[in-house]
């Protein structure tokens, strides 16, 4: 029961949440080795989109086609090849770092665990401090932890919220990196990020949410954050007009 | 299936882990289980002595109150991590993660019924070794009964609000049935001639729950766990 | 909708108006009296209570399983209903026990199972108000248990009961009590059938509310 897909297609989807909006009909497309970044000001909508793309939400309209299936045809198989990196890390800190590993590992029914978790950590720069706790990790290292248990079942699609938070500048550089192999692996990557110098560079596709709606982003050679700032301003230009005719009939 | 057996195996594993590192769900529900017992020893008294007919209740209602605070820890601390997400994300039946689930509160509840009994049995001259058999089966079905309807509304509660009131609220009316066939039971084998055929009927009434109510909850796990 | 709550609550206020009279022409039962009459409501009351935990709790699982809004609406105000009747139940079973045993309560296995299934649809509507986003599917699994656990109360209610003493609370119904008893069921049934649509008309037009305004935001 394999199943594996190199398109992403997020066609018309919105999500509320009781009367608040938190998406508005976003349509996307991604490719396999694409990295797509996710911009936008808190509250825009980037962890619920995240959310809905790993199967954890669902949309209240739209579709999210992983290849020609969606999430309830696809079946759990889907799963297997999806990965999250969310805000929060997913790590038993009552574990060992070779513990979580393993968890997850035989969690995900992984031929060889052992195996595979030994070169996780060894990848991760953890192989000193695999049998510690992880409730004693720094930050940092808990996040490396975290991002080979995204990987350890080698998804095509991976997902990662707001992954250079607090990572030091090594770190940074050392997941800007992982994430180009991943690319050249032919995985689709969709980050959600503050940190525009470290997605400078790196991303194929921009995708820019503002109150739950994507917005354009041009395509001109200025600097990711010039563009990124002309973005946000032209939306809230256009709000503020729209706000000011519509205002008079709105119920306070 | 084998897949299902494999992961509900494997979560298990990792909750009963998880839980010997520090063991404080364990302590704490066993110590709280047995300042219950005692709280009704003093509160149900006659004639300045705890009255003896009582020690069937006193278990159930120990065991009820032991589960709950039991159940609400540890998913406190799935909470705490959002691995329960975490789960959820894994590519399985999720069922499966439900019965992993069941089974470490049933691991934990054993260890409560463990020391409850000989705890009651001394303190209010309960014969409970009389039947060992029937006060075996009752409190085995009785206990998956509390727990399966248990670690369902505990699960599912993990993401609303209120959530510690809310579990006894929701719990304890859907499980009364389970307290009384708990206490009826046990009452009969405790009589000074153990009364088997009534004995039996209340296993079967529980079993008969047991069946019922763990296959709804299998069936709602997944509908009630995805937004 | 509003088409068929005019005529219905005409109907349904003139059988009202009505029962009173009926029931006060029925004929006296030998033992109990003039409290007897009291069952009119009582039981009708009873029955319905019972049909409509079963109306949330079907309601209940096709919107958990079928992800029906709709099916939600239908199981709140069911669920509401529950409460309801079971209040009516609550209050006029001890009245009527107070005259005819003398005691306010005799643990009765109908009225304690009765009781019980108030308290797990009391408990459904709480959490539907303090459970936070997402109860409703929190309260659809509590309805869905609570009817299946329906014949377990009963049998467990009623086995437990052994050591108490056995009350009667069956009566033989006379030929002229028999009408009586049923013009006050279609009575209650109509009013049952009344609110219910008033009340999932409200949850509909609320939906709508919420839908004009997730439509205003676009």
């Amino acid at each position: 029961m394999s199943f594996d897909f190199d398109r992403l297609v997020v066609d018309d989807v919105s999500r509320n949440f009781g009367r608040r909006r938190a998406l508005t009909r976003v349509s996307l497309t991604c490719h396999g080795g694409e990295i797509v970044g996710l911009l936008g000001p808190n509250g825009a909508g980037k962890s619920t989109l995240l959310a809905i793309l790993s199967t954890l939400l669902a949309p209240s309209s739209g579709v999210v086609r992983y290849g020609a299936a969606d999430a309830r045809t696809a079946g759990h198989a889907l799963r297997a090849r999806l990965g999250l990196l969310g805000h929060d890390l997913y790590l038993y800190p009552e574990l060992t770092a070779r513990e979580n590993l393993e968890f997850f590992a035989r969690l995900y029914g992984l031929a060889g665990p052992r195996e595979r978790v030994t070169q996780a950590l060894t990848r991760a720069g953890l192989a000193e401090r695999a049998d510690d706790m992880v409730s004693g990790f720094s930050r940092g290292m808990r996040q490396r932890l975290a991002l080979e248990r995204a990987l350890l079942h080698a998804p095509r699609l991976l997902l990662l919220d707001e992954p250079f938070t607090g990572l030091d500048d090594a770190s940074g550089q050392a997941l800007v990196a992982r994430l180009r192999g991943l690319r050249h692996e032919g995985a689709i990557v969709v980050v959600a990020t503050h940190d525009l110098d470290l997605a400078e560079g790196l991303l194929d596709k921009v995708a820019v949410l503002r109150d739950g709606r994507l917005l354009q982003v041009s395509d001109s050679a200025a600097s990711l954050r010039d563009r990124y700032r002309e973005t946000i301003q032209a939306a809230a230009r256009t709000a503020d007009h729209g706000r000011g005719g519509a205002s008079a009939g709105r119920p306070s | 299936m084998r897949q299902f057996l494999r992961v509900a195996w494997v979560v298990m594993r990792k909750d009963l882990t998880v839980e010997m590192r520090s063991r404080e769900i364990v302590y704490t529900t066993v110590f709280f289980a047995a300042s219950c017992v005692l709280v009704f020893a003093f509160a149900l008294v006659r004639e300045g002595r705890p009255l003896e007919d009582a020690a069937a209740g006193i278990l159930w209602i120990s065991i009820a109150f032991a589960g709950t605070l039991g159940l609400g820890r540890t998913f406190e601390r799935e909470r705490h991590t959002e691995t329960l997400r975490a789960l959820m994300l894994a590519p399985s039946d999720r069922p499966a993660i439900y019965v992993g689930k069941l089974l470490g509160i049933l691991a934990l509840l054993a260890v409560v019924e463990a020391v409850l009994i000989p705890m009651i049995g001394v303190l209010f001259h309960a014969p409970f070794m009389g039947s060992p058999f029937w006060l075996f089966a009752l409190l085995f079905t009785g206990t998956v009964g509390f727990a399966s309807v248990g670690t369902l509304f505990a699960a599912m509660l993990v993401r609303a609000r209120s959530r510690d009131v809310l579990l006894p609220v929701l719990l304890y009316p859907i499980t009364i049935p389970v307290i009384i066939a708990g206490v009826r039971g046990t009452a009969a084998i405790l009589q000074a001639t153990p009364d088997e055929p009534m004995a039996r009927f209340w296993v079967a009434l529980l079993l008969f729950f047991d069946v019922v109510f763990v296959t709804l909850s299998l069936w709602t796990f997944e509908p009630l766990m995805t937004e | 909708m509003s088409r068929v709550f005019a005529p219905l609550a005409f109907v349904a206020v003139a059988l009202f108006a009505i029962a009173p009279i009926i029931v006060s022409h029925a004929p006296y039962e030998q033992t109990m009296g003039l409290v007897q009459k009291v069952f009119y409501y009582h039981v009708p009351s009873a029955m319905l209570m019972f049909i409509s935990a079963f109306v949330c709790g079907i309601a209940s699982a096709v919107f958990l399983f079928k992800r029906s809004a709709g099916a939600d609406r239908v199981a709140v105000a069911a669920g509401e209903l529950v409460v309801l009747f079971g209040m009516i139940v609550l209050v006029t079973g001890p009245l009527w026990a107070r005259k005819a045993w003398g005691v306010w309560w005799e643990w009765d296995a109908r009225l304690t199972s009765s009781l019980l299934l108030w308290m797990i649809f009391l408990a459904y509507l709480l959490v539907r108000r303090y459970g936070g986003p997402g109860s409703e599917k929190l309260a659809g699994a509590m309805a869905l248990f609570g009817m299946a656990n329906v014949p377990f109360v009963y049998v467990s209610v009623n086995y437990w009961r052994t050591i108490h003493p056995k009350t009667s609370v069956v009566m033989t119904l006379g030929p002229g009590m028999r009408s009586a008893f049923w013009f006050c069921a279609v009575s209650f049934g109509v009013l049952y059938v009344l609110l219910l649509t008033l009340r999932r008309r409200l949850e509909d037009q609320q939906a709508q509310v919420e839908r004009l305004y997730l439509a205003l935001e676009d």
